[in-house]
């Protein structure tokens, strides 16, 4: 049998994912996340009486601690096989990703350890954050002058 | 390549087994198994040590020995090094193996090999494999919790070990057969059944051909770790590509754990997984009389995620045991 052969063979007998469920899924999960964020940025706003502007980091800040200490407490991991990538995508699922790492890597030691690895998985998302960061702040200059 | 053994026994087997596989439908049959995968222990590599360590020590007490001539041992860790940690307690000449998932027939087959021809009287053969372990070296932090596909299989966490020697028992070992490395281009890492299932049929085909016998010569043929998935996949390219039907057959992934009520998708995978339902299910029944004669197919994707991540496709290899049951 060649190998192509063998690969609809494989096809057959696997389970298909299904890609519209999830997607609807995460759609809906991904949005509540947007909303609880909205929340979370007009309650700083308004107890702190600070402008909104302001009051986005209080709210970023808020999700990571909230994904890591989930993480730490063992929930994040089943919630994430149920919700998929409405809780991965948005800044949870950064912290998440962050704090496991730290935490398996923790036996290892602080250096060689959590500092070596903590950004193994979301080492990419920095790098390439950084650099899309770059590219459309310098676009956005060069089109609209800053 | 397969090998007659004329003289081979397996005296007595040890199962050690985790958490997930506790409540599994054949926890009842294994000798100890643990609630957490810390075992006590700081790490969970210390843990797969304790659980290969206590094994070796359980089969020893046994079949009454304080000792075997050689140890032969594999896991799936970087420089198998439970295995090497459990080695360095035991002071028994030792020799550490790895051929993925389908280490623990290798282990028998070089260990039936030494008996046979009068090298050595008496051997244990160990594996081990731990779910979380394995899962940091080979996937993610095992905290970490990306969505998983259907067809990926979970790692059993167990330890398994078997007293073989010259010294006649119930269960003989009968033949084994050296499996060729097989690859028919599976690049996607969750799907481990798709890349053994070749595997496997070449070894039973192997097998078969150099013994001269059919199919129906085994009242069960098991592999090792193909998943439900796999196990499909199997029987339809052994019918597709050497016309034999498998019948009499069943994957140790599937019987491992309760599929319906226990979250691991396809089933069970490991060097464990194997030994796992053999010595304590498969074992039980031969001693009872329920089965007589059975094979062993032992599956291994010899996985490396540096391999995989420069886009190379995973190759596997198979090892099969015959074992007999002796008047």
């Amino acid at each position: 049998m060649d190998k192509e052969k063998y690969k609809k063979l494989v096809d057959n007998c696997c389970p298909k994912e299904n890609v519209l469920i999830n997607t609807i899924k995460s759609f809906f999960i991904g949005g509540f996340m947007g909303i609880i964020g909205q929340g979370l940025i007009d309650f700083y706003s308004c107890v702190f009486e600070i402008p909104t502007k302001d009051a986005a980091p209080y709210m970023t800040i808020t999700l990571i601690i909230v994904g890591s200490l989930l993480t730490a407490f063992g929930f994040f991991d089943k919630v994430v096989s149920w919700a998929n990538a409405g809780i991965i995508v948005p800044i949870t699922g950064f912290a998440h990703a962050m704090t496991s790492a730290a935490m398996e890597y923790r036996k290892e030691g602080f250096i060689l350890g959590i500092g070596a690895n903590i950004f193994k998985l979301t080492g990419s998302v920095i790098l390439y954050g950084v650099v899309a960061a770059y590219v459309f702040g310098l676009l956005r200059f060069l089109m609209f002058g800053g | 390549m397969t090998f007659n053994f004329k003289n081979v026994y397996i005296n007595d087997v040890a199962t050690i087994a985790g958490p997930y596989e506790k409540k599994g439908p054949i926890s009842k049959y294994f000798d100890k198994s643990y609630s957490d995968f810390y075992f006590g222990e700081k790490t969970f590599e210390d843990a797969e040590v304790k659980m290969l360590s206590e094994s070796v020590n359980k089969v020893l007490e046994k079949v009454g020995k304080d000792s075997a001539d050689v140890f032969i041992s594999g896991d799936l860790l970087n420089q198998i090094i439970s295995s090497n940690l459990t080695a360095l307690n035991l002071n028994i000449p030792y020799l550490g193996i790895y051929n993925a998932c389908t280490t623990s027939t290798e282990g028998l087959i070089l260990a039936s090999s030494l008996i046979d021809s009068k090298k050595i009287k008496s051997a244990i053969t160990s594996v081990s494999s731990h779910n979380c372990t394995s899962e940091r070296q080979f996937r993610y932090p095992v905290e970490y919790g990306g969505s998983k596909p259907k067809v990926m299989t979970f790692t059993s966490t167990g330890a398994c070990s078997a007293y073989v020697s010259n010294q006649k028992s119930n269960i003989k070992i009968e033949s084994g057969t050296i499996g060729r490395v097989v690859d028919m281009g599976i690049k996607d890492v969750y799907n481990m059944g798709g890349v053994m299932a070749p595997a496997a049929a070449q070894t039973i085909y192997d097998h078969l051909k150099d013994t001269n016998r059919d199919i129906s010569y085994y009242d069960l043929i098991v592999t090792g770790d193909l998943g439900i998935y796999g196990k499909e996949i199997l029987k339809k390219y052994m019918q597709e590509v050497y016309n034999i039907e498998l019948k009499k057959y069943n994957d140790c992934g599937v019987m491992l754990y309760d599929l319906e009520n226990q979250d691991v998708y396809a089933g069970a995978s490991g060097p464990a997984c194997l030994p796992l339902v053999s010595y304590s299910l498969i074992l039980k029944r031969m001693m009872k009389g329920e089965l007589k004669r059975v094979l062993l197919v032992a599956t291994g994707a010899l996985h490396s995620p540096t391999l995989v991540n420069q886009k190379k496709s995973i190759p596997a290899l198979s090892h099969a045991i015959s074992l007999e049951v002796v008047e």
